[in-house]
């Protein structure tokens, strides 16, 4: 069931993906200030800002979670913050090759945007021992759903705080002053941030999948070892 | 937009190797990403080969026994 139409959007993520490596290196023009290294910008600001809108994503399917009280709705919330995670990893190496190449330093303990990325990350990363530190399997979801909207909801006033504190040292990208972003450089920057919404959306699609098919293959196994009444087996006909 | 203050362009000799770090890093995580969800394929399909298995012998025991 969660497999369906993993294929096209598969290959619409690595077509998506392709385009925009191409428009970040043979179309983009060159930052007048940073120069080439400006292009780590096209990978590293639309994983930020998909890792968070995940996170937050994650909170609003904890919600329907613990409204429906219907396990899909956890299991949707884990892979959600899961993969918005692992893109939070490749957030934080990416930002610090960059700042090692335009301030010299692999981290700047003063700039807000980093730190509360990195406070970010780690609250999330707290969700996994969190989690399986609970072992009854009906509060475990019912906790995590809790601790996802909570979370889900510190993400936006996390970025609204940053946006306040007003830096002079990390780059505004959309701030009106200044001119914002050229016209090429925009649609180069919106097209990496659809590659990575794509590709957040597959790998999602694709740690469900996995995760229906092994759930599914846990029931027959449960299924089987149970004591079949009168001999006969409870496994549907196989259909080849 | 705002740019980092006092950071000159690096030349693209230099700048080259942190741009291709960055992106290297990028495709490292997918692949590895992949391979891990490759290993939980190879182990769900072991497990579905052992249930399959498991399946026909009750089959055939269930055949055995005379009605």
């Amino acid at each position: 069931m969660y497999g369906k139409g993993l294929k096209p959007l598969s290959i619409a993520t690595v077509a998506m993906i392709a385009v925009s490596l191409s428009l970040v290196f043979f179309y983009a023009p060159l930052d007048g200030d940073q120069g080439f290294i400006q292009k780590i910008f096209y990978l590293h600001v639309p994983l930020a800002m998909t890792a968070l809108v995940g996170f937050i994503v994650g909170g609003v399917f904890a919600i329907a979670h613990l409204r429906t009280n219907n396990r899909k709705w956890d299991a949707y919330s884990y892979v959600a913050i899961h993969i918005s995670v692992i893109f939070g990893v490749a957030v934080l190496i990416t930002g610090a090759i960059w700042a090692k190449a335009s301030w010299g330093h692999w981290w700047v303990w003063d700039e807000p945007t980093l730190v509360s990325f990195l406070i970010v990350f780690l609250m999330y990363a707290t969700y996994y021992p969190f989690r399986y530190a609970i072992e009854d399997r009906d509060r475990q979801a019912r906790y995590a759903s809790v601790f996802a909207i909570t979370a889900g909801a510190f993400v936006p006033l996390n970025f609204m705080a940053v946006r306040m504190a007003q830096s002079l040292v990390h780059p505004r990208v959309f701030a009106t002053s200044n001119g914002g972003l050229p016209g090429e450089m925009m649609l180069t920057f919106l097209c990496c941030l659809a590659a990575m919404a794509l590709l957040w959306v597959t790998l999602v699609k694709f740690e469900l999948t996995a995760k229906s098919a092994s759930g599914q293959v846990k029931r027959l196994r449960r299924a089987l070892d149970a004591p079949a009444p009168g001999g006969s087996s409870r496994i549907a006909p196989e259909v080849s | 937009m705002l740019l980092p203050l006092g950071a000159p362009a690096l030349p693209l000799d230099e700048a080259g190797k942190y741009v291709a770090g960055a992106y290297v890093v990028f495709v490292v995580l997918l692949v590895v990403y992949v391979a891990i969800m490759a290993a939980k394929l190879q182990r769900i399909e072991r497990e579905l080969r052992e249930v399959a298995a498991i399946a026909e012998e009750r089959k055939g025991e269930t055949e055995e026994v005379p009605a």
